[in-house]
């Protein structure tokens, strides 16, 4: 596989690429670039909020067009893959423009670095790591605002009045001595013909009329009518439908292909081998389902990937008891433990994860004559434009790409060899683009093509006093890296330490004299990638499960432990404080039922959830109620900040209860939902989402959500049962130690 | 081989293979897109039809097995069951990457037409079938109830 892409990130530091609120506060300049008129309603054909294509009309600015229908359509960078970003974004220009909320849609913007690019990435247009509403905050605000000022001149030029006398309310434009008045789309034509103010002012935000007050979801009548149109529902004329085959071991390469057979079924019109595996283009998913089939296909596992993972992990395990590279160093460690009065161990492990987003992986691909167009659910538009366009020799601005809705994603999208569009690119090409072409993985493809949460072994020590005071902390960490051999390791990977490794256990909050966080960064020809809340899905439930541990041995209440640990770092505290205040965390329980408190903070949000479970006498148990506090600055969505955490709550309790991926001498042992289970709604425990009151700049919560669950249901379980939970998933009943 | 059978109200004769699943006929030779492909093999419910009034996983149902039956798909939903549902939708903001939000509702409907007070655990045993990876259980369960309401008043 070649793990190579044309890309280049700025030499930003981790925080600043994961965590674009670090990027704004540091300074990174609010890029605002103005195109030709229309330009950009020329190019877009993104996904819109209705399935349908929004009306053109007149560019105010790479984010804004207003069309004499008096809608405004809101050009989002990123991708609406059921963050609600669609939403948030629009919010962010609605506010500042003074637009009724029932004229504004929104639209996918087509791949532009130099206008869409996230500012918390550098020069890359993509959507990850929660900064959407971070990194647009700044520059919609402004460019919702700059165009409020275009109406304004307008209107003051077409009714000769000062413009400091006209006011903008609802999407209309009036003033009152004249008694004048006009919507925006009257205005429009003449506004994008203004001179776009250098500066303009910001609302004070007590004047927010949208912010913070819980606007309708944008989406939601097309998600809830069958319209909203993903890459899966692309429809062209001509166009041909592909499904691949896969080696069964990473690494494998096809040795021999006899499509013979293949060929013969009715409705297959080719096959074709690409870089990744053979590939089968037909008239309907039906005929490549069945030539795929068909296909014999003799494969090279010679550079293969042949371990099973309990292999690997007992690889894992040697690892641990030697010392890794440094990610944190505080105090002197070895000191610490020399003096221990009790030292207290334990070990976790993680399986590796497959993201198994709705829609599987999917995309649609033209070439013509002037270059190729791509329909996807994408997530890293520059770099998908430049891996495209590496395979099929063309420029990346030949290659045009519109963004529609993605059916899930959480991270699995956005990786660095842009490996689905690239499969996509291959086939178009292998075929001459005589068809434009969908590729549409199966859920086996997906379950079994990697690009996993890596496998990880921890070990932890905590060094305790005479008095149970934690004087020393060591954290081993033992895994691979999901940065290395991409283009953001220059980046990301610092003195051979992968920051996504790390993250949520080199940033542990709690007040230790003596920190030692090490990490040992593994080999293995399984890939491996981002998954919703990346390092903190372990380090979370390592650093948060070890604490109550403590807590256990030395008894202490595991909340008061943490508010004594943390009285240096009030966000964490306000989150955990309200949580636990919130589910009445002192007061009795019925027999048989417990709770567990974990706090988390993952870019820049700060979560404390409490999970309440019963356990029945047979030791069968169940989540019962979770009741989560979450400080993600200004709050811009209520309503979809507690769907994002209970999505993530959701998300984060399917590796609680069910198998990861295993491999048996390489190969994948799981293949489709019944092998692989995921959360159904039986296993949903109650939700209650509290939101910390904060004027700080807001943070991102697709994933912050994640991380905490876990070690709130294990703490909660260790408190019920008093034995230790030190591996995912957990057992699914308890049996008595 | 054709198949004929009713889509949506409208008669509908398709010259495909008869082992061709639902799904695929409705949205490759028909052309109606809003039930979507998930697994393959009736596990996530994304494909959710209903088959003379019961809800079906078309990817796993042949194109021959619905011969002379009438198939709805979320296109062609009507009536006051699916009003009261699709509204409770958007009213709760049950969606969050919708994808699998087509199947969710086509078992809702199927459930309230039944029993227009369904309890928890009538709710969990109707909606089992159909995995929503953005977990919006949680809505899905308020809406439902808030339809049902909708339906006995």
């Amino acid at each position: 596989m070649t793990e190579q892409s044309p890309i280049t990130m700025p030499e930003t530091s981790r925080r600043r690429f994961l965590q674009g609120s670090a990027a704004i506060a540091a300074g990174l300049v609010i890029g605002f670039h103005w195109m030709p008129r229309n330009a950009i309603a020329a190019t877009a054909a993104g996904a819109t909020t209705d399935g349908r294509l929004n009306p053109l009309g007149e560019t105010m600015n790479a984010f804004i067009r207003i069309s004499p229908d008096n809608t405004v359509t809101v050009l989002s960078k990123h991708l609406e893959m059921g963050q609600g970003t669609y939403t948030g974004l629009a919010t962010i220009v609605a506010e500042e423009l003074d637009a009724d909320w029932s004229q504004i849609r929104t639209e996918g913007a087509p791949a532009n670095a130099k206008l869409y690019n996230n500012l918390a990435f550098g020069t890359v247009q993509g959507t990850g790591g929660s900064t959407a509403i971070a990194n647009s905050y700044d520059q919609l605000r402004k460019a919702g605002a700059m165009a409020r000022a275009m109406l304004i001149a307008a209107a003051a030029e077409k009714w000769s009045v000062p413009a400091g006398e006209i006011t903008v309310q609802k999407g209309v434009v009036s003033h009152a001595k004249s008694g004048k008045a006009a919507s925006f789309g009257e205005l429009a034509q003449d506004a994008a013909r203004q001179m776009p103010p250098t500066e303009v002012k910001l609302k004070d935000p007590a004047q927010f009329q949208y912010i913070g007050k819980a606007v309708a979801r944008i989406d939601a009548p097309a998600k809830s009518t069958g319209k909203a149109q993903y890459a899966l529902d692309v429809k062209l004329p001509g166009m041909l439908i592909a499904q691949v085959q896969h080696p069964p071991r990473f690494g494998g390469k096809v040795k021999g292909v006899d499509a013979s057979k293949a060929k013969k079924v009715p409705g297959v019109v080719d096959v074709v081998q690409i870089s990744s595996g053979v590939a089968v283009v037909a008239r309907n998913f039906w005929a490549a389902t069945k030539g795929r089939e068909a296909l014999s296909i003799e494969w090279d596992d010679s550079q293969a990937e042949k371990r099973s993972s309990d292999q690997i992990m007992a690889e894992y395990r040697e690892l641990a008891k030697r010392p890794g590279l440094p990610a944190r160093r505080d105090g002197d460690v070895d000191a610490a433990f020399a003096k221990a009065a009790k030292v207290i161990e334990a070990t976790y492990d993680f399986p590796y994860l497959a993201h198994a987003p709705m829609e599987p992986l999917d995309c649609v691909v033209k070439l013509d004559a002037d270059g190729a167009e791509i329909w996807a659910g994408d997530q890293f538009q520059t770099i998908d434009q430049a891996n495209a366009a590496r395979v099929l020799g063309l420029k990346p601005e030949q290659v045009k790409i519109n963004t529609l809705f993605a059916g899930g994603s959480f991270g699995r999208r956005a990786n660095a060899v842009s490996d689905y569009v690239v499969e996509g690119a291959e086939i178009a090409k292998a075929i001459q683009g005589k068809a434009p072409v969908k590729l549409i993985w199966t859920r086996e493809n997906d379950i079994q093509g990697g690009r996993y949460r890596p496998m990880y072994h921890h070990a932890m020590a905590a060094a305790l006093d005479d008095k149970g005071e934690i004087i020393g902390w060591r954290h081993r960490i033992v895994g691979q890296s999901i940065m290395a051999g991409t283009p953001f390791e220059p980046v990301m990977v610092k003195n051979g330490v992968d920051g996504t490794s790390v993250e949520g256990a080199a940033t542990l909050p709690y007040a230790i004299p003596n920190l030692s966080v090490e990490l040992h960064t593994t080999q293995a020809g399984v890939p491996v990638l981002w998954w919703r809340s990346v390092g903190s899905t372990h380090t979370a439930f390592a650093t948060e499960v070890f604490l109550d541990e403590i807590a256990l041995a030395t008894n202490q209440d595991p909340l008061k432990l943490r508010q004594k640990l943390l009285s240096g770092h009030p966000r964490h505290l306000g989150a955990l404080n309200l949580a636990a205040e919130k589910a009445n965390w002192s007061s009795a329980l019925p027999a048989g039922r417990m709770r567990g408190i974990a706090v988390h903070e993952s870019f820049h949000s700060y979560v404390a959830e409490v999970a309440e479970v019963s356990i029945k006498p047979d030791g069968s148990w169940r989540i019962e109620k979770v009741t989560a506090a979450v400080d993600c600055g200004v709050a811009v969505n209520p309503n979809i900040i507690a769907a994002q955490i209970e999505g993530g709550i959701g998300y984060g309790l399917s590796p609680v209860l069910f198998n990861g991926i295993s491999l048996k001498d390489g190969v994948v042992e799981q293949s489709n939902f019944d092998d692989y289970e995921v959360l159904r709604i039986d296993q949903m425990p109650q939700v209650e989402v509290h939101i910390v009151p904060s004027t700080e700049k807001p943070t991102g919560v697709g994933e912050p959500g994640v991380p905490p669950i876990a070690p709130a249901v294990a703490n909660a379980l260790m408190a019920a049962t008093k034995q230790r939970f030190r591996a995912l998933p957990l057992p699914a009943k308890i049996t008595s130690a | 081989m054709a198949v004929q059978f009713t889509l949506n109200g409208n008669p509908v004769t398709l010259d495909a293979d008869p082992d061709m699943p639902l799904l695929w006929a409705v949205r490759d030779e028909i052309g109606l897109t809003g039930s979507k492909f998930g697994c393959g093999k009736a596990q996530c419910g994304a494909c959710t039809m209903h088959v003379d009034g019961s809800p079906v996983r078309s990817c796993s149902t042949p194109l021959s097995a619905v011969a002379g039956s009438n198939v709805t798909t979320i296109e062609g939903l009507n009536g006051k069951v699916a009003e009261a549902v699709q509204a409770a939708w958007i009213k709760h903001e049950v969606a969050q990457c919708g994808y699998c939000q087509s199947g969710q509702i086509m078992s809702a409907v199927a459930l309230l037409a039944d029993n227009n007070k369904p309890t928890d655990d009538d709710i969990d045993a109707a909606m089992q079938g159909n995995i929503c990876r953005c977990a919006t259980y949680v809505r899905i369960r308020s809406a439902i109830h808030d339809a049902a309401k909708t339906l006995r008043a």
